[in-house]
């Protein structure tokens, strides 16, 4: 959300709901459009104390509208909680099954995304607090030839890269759902809503929650430290940008407007990364881990100069670093992904002696996936010094279709 | 008569849109609530393509039909302009049916009737069922709830909202002509005493409640109790003048 949306609390729901209901042109490049009044309304009853009810808006009435050129969720600045839903199609479900599936979800997104009930919802109550939802519904190979479409030449599982070390139970499926809201009761609500009405059709493959900042923590736009206490994604093409557009949306074809999804399970080595002093951990990225600066200088978002050398004659962005091996400099070629993660934290496994169990979800979309986003990880598969302390355990490639109308199920463009 | 209609699925799914915002007996909630209801397209509405998105305005209440069916309009209703002003139709919110593979199924939905006329329920048909009944549940005086048919049916004062929901009132869909899908679409007639009718469409969707078990006593009709599971729910909604159900939320 940009600072003037979010501070436009004179617009009214109904003002907001019909600009939403407008559709593909009003949204233009899909920046969310986002209201405040629900908090405006609510916060005289809901506030914690009558002193600090003007100060604080409540987030729980923020609305990202469902429908328009792309889908939501992407562009959408990545709200605090999200989990990620994998499903495998019945072997029983047909094309005309999978149509009347998608057709159910996106009834249930439409509704829920907007703070309304889903169809039969038995907790309707659960659903009054969008707080920014949106669900983005992600296709796999298995998914395009049930419908009897034509797959993708890339939608296909990525080549087996050196460092992977993949489990089954993190990897693949033929129907993805992103679930995202800046508050988790929302997301269980929403995804609750959203398998009950999918369990007719699909088992359900894998699910993975996870967590970034949460909101009125930071100033919008800052970038998230990971785990690891790097920031993450300084890199990114800004939102509403025509840089945006390129690097994520398709451009031509029956996706045009929607997206490839990477969603990888990164397994984050804490124990081993203590060991590292913050001078190898600098080395490893090439970026300061306070500032997010490039090693040769400057802020978040200076350039880095590849050039530059120590005066013992070394470069000072290290040869192996993973900012280095990412842009592909040595390599004189760039590519560029949008990423959009989320951390994990969980019990680590019993008995195992561990303390934690934590990594990223990593999440990439990108209009080519063969062109922007295997370059770079097959450059990082061959060297980069952070695999020391990261392995990826699971995968899955996703065809985003684009957004739809009212009136039309998602990925209507594409299956029809 | 408004709600009178010889249209199918286009102009019943469009009315299902301008619901709300026919109902008189809402408050100073109701423009948000119709604001919502506007950008509620039906499942399989695309044809319709009609979704106005000054819902709030109620003005349409059917869509592509509007004009024939304003033509028997009892014109009581007036601009409709103000939000909350009766648009003079009979509408049905949000209907959906449980799925079933076969036997016995129901339907739930809001019925809403935004005319000056009072009106009786008084049946219901559909192709995917050889027998529709008015369902109403009451407390059997024991702690549990009983099912039965609801004699003489609902009725449904000008102004008034009839809730059909599991563990409550419901169209009962007796010896199903074929499985209903989750995401299928039902098409279902309404019947009222003076002899109108008011057809919509409803979705099918897989839902784990309503268990209720219909012991028929004969072929003709269906004593039914439920299996017990819902105790202390069905006695708080589904009554017919319930008028502000939703909005308790």
């Amino acid at each position: 959300m940009t600072p003037q949306e979010t501070s436009a609390p004179q617009l009214g729901r109904r003002h907001l709901l019909r600009a939403g209901s407008l559709g593909v042109g009003a949204l233009g490049v899909g920046a969310a459009s986002v209201g405040l009044d629900r908090a405006l309304r609510d916060g005289d009853r809901a506030a914690p104390s009558p002193s600090a009810a003007a100060a604080e808006p409540l987030h729980g009435g923020v609305i990202v509208p469902f429908h328009g050129e792309h889908q939501a969720g992407i562009e959408t600045p990545a709200p605090g909680a999200a989990t990620f839903v994998s499903l495998d199609l019945r072997e029983e479900v047909d094309r005309e099954g999978v149509l009347r599936l998608l057709r159910l979800l996106t009834d249930d997104a439409a509704r829920l995304t907007r703070g309304e009930p889903a169809l039969a919802d038995t907790e309707p109550e659960m659903a009054a607090e969008p707080a920014a939802l949106t669900i983005t519904v992600g296709f796999g190979p298995g998914l395009m030839a049930r419908a009897e479409r034509p797959v993708p030449e890339w939608l296909a599982p990525l080549p087996a890269f050196g460092i992977d070390q993949l489990e089954d139970r993190f990897t693949g499926g033929d129907l993805m759902l992103q679930i995202a809201s800046e508050d988790p009761l929302t997301v269980s609500h929403a995804g609750r809503m959203l398998l009950k009405d999918s369990r007719a059709f699909t088992r359900v493959r894998w699910v993975q929650p996870g967590f970034r900042r949460s909101p009125g923590i930071q100033a919008p736009g800052t970038t998230m430290r990971n785990l690891f206490g790097q920031l993450d994604g300084s890199a990114n093409a800004a939102p509403a940008s025509e840089h945006f557009s390129q690097v994520v949306w398709i451009q031509e074809g029956p996706f045009a407007g929607g997206t490839s999804m990477v969603i990888r399970r990164i397994r984050m080595d804490l124990d081993g990364w203590d060991e590292a002093d913050r001078t190898a951990r600098e080395q490893a990225t090439g970026t300061r881990q306070d500032s997010g600066a490039p090693l040769s200088g400057g802020t978040e978002t200076s350039d880095a100069d590849f050039e530059q050398v120590s005066v013992n004659g070394f470069p000072v962005i290290g040869e192996f670093s993973h900012m280095r091996r990412a842009h592909g400099i040595d390599e004189g070629e760039h590519q560029e992904i949008f990423r959009r993660p989320y951390n994990y934290d969980i019990a680590p496994p019993p008995d195992s002696g561990a303390i934690s169990e934590a990594g990223q979800i990593f999440v990439s979309f990108q209009a080519d996936l063969r062109g922007q986003f295997l370059p770079i990880q097959q450059r990082l598969d061959t060297l980069d010094l952070l695999n020391q302390w990261t392995t990826p355990i699971g995968s899955a490639v996703f065809a985003i279709p684009p957004g739809c109308a009212e009136g039309e199920y998602i990925g209507e463009a594409v299956l029809r | 008569m408004s709600r009178t209609t010889t249209s199918h699925a286009a102009s019943t799914s469009t009315d299902s849109l301008s619901t709300t915002s026919s109902m008189s007996l809402l408050s100073a909630r109701l423009p948000r609530r119709a604001a919502f209801a506007a950008l509620l397209l039906p499942l399989a509405a695309c044809a319709a393509g009609s979704g106005d998105a000054d819902g709030a305005a109620g003005g349409s209440d059917g869509g592509p039909d509007g004009g024939a069916s304003g033509g028997s309009d009892r014109g009581a209703s007036g601009g409709a302009d103000g939000g909350a002003a009766s648009d003079g139709a009979l509408t049905v919110t949000d209907p959906w049916v449980k799925a079933s593979e076969e036997g016995m199924t129901a339907c739930f939905g809001t019925l809403t009737n935004g005319t000056a006329q009072d009106l009786v329920l008084s049946g219901a048909r559909t192709a995917a069922s050889s027998l529709v009944e008015l369902h109403e549940t009451t407390a059997d005086g024991s702690g549990g709830m009983s099912m039965q048919e609801k004699e003489g049916g609902f009725p449904l004062p000008a102004g008034s909202e009839l809730v059909l929901e599991p563990g409550g009132n419901h169209l009962m869909l007796m010896d199903l002509t074929a499985a209903l899908r989750p995401g299928d679409e039902v098409e279902l007639i309404l019947d009222f005493e003076d002899g109108t009718e008011h057809p919509f469409t409803a979705t099918v969707k897989d839902f784990a409640g309503a268990q209720e078990h219909y012991e028929p006593e004969d072929s003709a009709g269906a004593v039914a109790s439920d299996g017990g599971g819902e105790h202390d729910h069905g006695s708080d909604h589904g009554t017919a003048h319930e008028s502000d159900h939703e909005e308790d939320q």
